[in-house]
């Protein structure tokens, strides 16, 4: 495997706080990476570095053999980067269909085929019955679909999913978990995410990175890092470990 | 109304705009010369409501400033004729890109040190004070004295040289406000129009999917700016005389934005509309305070009834009234 993302010795600090300290992890094409820690560990910040929220202070960024580090989030989008928000969105004056529509016109700059393409997503992602409703009018898993669907229309290398299964009951997730898993083998896209639901995150990654105050404390199968000791440490506060 | 539909505009909507059109087309022939000043003091309106709506209402970066562009436009193109007898026509070319240039530099200084809000809206006004307070003490222009075209007869109609009567500059100024209207349905059908959309409705999202925020941002006001330059040309011809202490006028920028709103920001007809109630009702309570002899009556009245609007219709006139005619105003 050939890694598409590859992120080497990242580091950001804000003020007084090191949110993230030289973190190096890679993402394979069509791989799909968790990003997973405590609250405060450095996940999102991590993201935004990535998706060039932020520039890092040292490090870089490599996608597809292109170093896109430091890079505005609109030119990140353009190298083939897509993200989702935490706090989803959404276009709320716009429909869904238009929502969606945005980021089709990234691929092309017709009208008619932003549209085709963007019906086709909303399909995909369970959302086709919505497509002429107001954005501000769907429910919370709709809008993390809807989230979802506008960054997928950007035809992205890899998608960024910050949390998308915060806030839906077990059902919506199990719903969500299966809809990524589809769309990454049927599309062969990448996904790195960051979940604090573990069901979600052992069924869906493939690998999974730890962080732990800003840090990369562990790294491996869901199997390797479930049984680690630093990483049963850091959430479940046992006793002080050494190192980290 | 379903995705793919063949019809740029719904049927209902093609008639309406059809009547409307006749009826704006006919109007003068059948009123007298003072309903024909009010329509045109409506389609001013109108059209610097258009041009604000760009920038504002699909952009979403609110400008509080644009009596700037109407005095750019106005001064260049009256400048160039009363010095050098530049055509109006050329002229209006000339005050389009002094005005787009002006829209530009403002919108790009602004947003390249992240001043949004707001704090953009301080600032657009700062600029049109401080242009107001320079066209004070420029000579060439004639100063705070202020600039006179010639005046000829307000009867014929010479359009080469935009002199001529009430009339002319109705029609042309309906030209003007449905050409204001076809050019802005065809942005909203385009790219550029999802994106403005897109930027007003939240920022770091539209970044997040590719948009340059900052260049469709200058592009939005640029486009603004040059839009209301050309009704600042036609209102110098119009009016003859051009003093930066009205032309720049804070109430002037004020005005701009009035109507638009009151219509329904963010809507194609919406500042159309808007000019029509606002000067309807602005004229109607003149006529009927005229008979008391209470100062004030007037703006007491004006004010309890632009009131009134905001507080039961606070999206606009308009979204109401399309949702009664059952009337689309779509934009695929």
């Amino acid at each position: 495997m050939t890694a598409l993302l590859e992120v080497r010795g990242i580091c950001k600090r804000f003020r007084g706080l090191q949110a993230v300290d030289d973190v190096s992890f890679a993402v394979p094409r069509g791989g799909i990476v968790a990003l997973i820690g405590p609250n405060g560990a450095g996940k999102t910040t991590t993201f935004n570095l990535i998706a060039g929220v932020f520039a890092p202070d040292r490090g870089s960024v490599v996608l597809d053999g292109a170093d896109i580090t430091g890079l505005r989030p609109d030119q990140a989008c353009r190298a083939g980067i897509a993200r989702t928000f935490q706090v989803v969105k959404p276009f709320g004056g716009l429909t869904v269909l238009e929502n969606v529509m945005v980021g089709a016109f990234k691929a092309s700059h017709d009208r008619r085929a932003a549209e085709h393409s963007a019906l086709e997503i909303l399909g995909r992602l369970g959302l086709a019955d919505k497509a002429e409703v107001a954005a501000r009018s769907l429910t919370l898993p709709e809008r993390k679909r809807l989230e979802a669907a506008r960054a997928l229309a950007t035809r992205p290398k890899i998608l960024l999913l910050d949390e998308v299964m915060a806030g839906l009951r077990p059902v919506e997730i199990d719903a969500m978990v299966r809809t990524f898993a589809d769309l990454s083998r049927e599309m062969g896209l990448a996904i790195l995410l960051t979940e604090h639901v573990m069901r979600a995150v052992m069924a869906l990654s493939h690998h999974i990175v730890v962080l732990h105050h800003g840090q990369k404390i562990c790294e491996g199968t869901p199997e390797v890092v479930s049984r680690d000791p630093a990483v049963l440490d850091c959430y479940l506060g046992a006793a002080p470990a050494g190192g980290a | 109304m379903r995705a793919g539909a063949a019809l740029a505009l719904p049927r209902r909507a093609a008639l309406a705009l059809a009547l409307f059109v006749v009826a704006m087309l006919a109007l003068p022939l059948v009123v007298n010369s003072y309903i024909v000043s009010v329509l045109v003091v409506i389609l001013f309106a109108s059209y610097f409501g258009q041009a604000w709506n760009i920038v504002t209402g699909f952009a979403g970066q609110l400008s509080l400033g644009h009596a700037l562009y109407v005095g750019l436009g106005a001064y260049t193109a009256a400048a160039l004729f009363t010095h050098w007898g530049v055509l109006p026509w050329i002229g209006m070319l000339a005050g389009v890109v002094v005005a787009g240039a002006a829209g530009a530099l403002i919108a790009a200084l602004s947003f390249r040190f992240r001043v949004g809000g707001v704090y953009f809206a301080l600032l657009t006004i700062a600029f049109a004070e401080f242009t107001r307070i320079l066209f004070d003490h420029f000579g060439w222009v004639g100063g705070a004295s202020g600039l006179f075209l010639p005046v000829s007869s307000r009867a014929g109609a010479d359009l080469l040289h935009l002199r001529g009567s009430p009339v002319m500059f109705y029609y042309l100024l309906l030209a003007l406000t449905l050409g204001a209207l076809t050019l802005t349905h065809h942005l909203l059908r385009r790219r550029i129009g999802y994106y403005w959309q897109a930027i007003r409705e939240d920022e770091e999202a539209a970044q997040a999917l590719g948009i340059d925020v900052f260049r469709y941002k200058v592009a939005a006001m640029a486009l603004s700016a040059a839009m209301t330059s050309v009704g600042g040309a036609f209102l110098a011809f119009y009016e003859n005389n051009l003093y930066p202490d009205t032309v720049f006028a804070i109430g002037r920028s004020i005005e701009i934005i009035t109507a638009p709103i009151i219509g329904g920001l963010g809507t194609l007809f919406g500042p159309v509309l808007g000019a029509f109630v606002l000067t309807t009702l602005g004229e109607a309570m003149t006529s009927l305070s005229s008979g008391f002899e209470l100062n004030g009556l007037k703006q007491w009245c004006y004010g309890a009834a632009l009131l009134l609007i905001v507080a039961l219709q606070p999206a606009g006139v308009w979204p109401w009234l399309r949702a009664r005619l059952g009337i689309a105003e779509v934009r695929r």
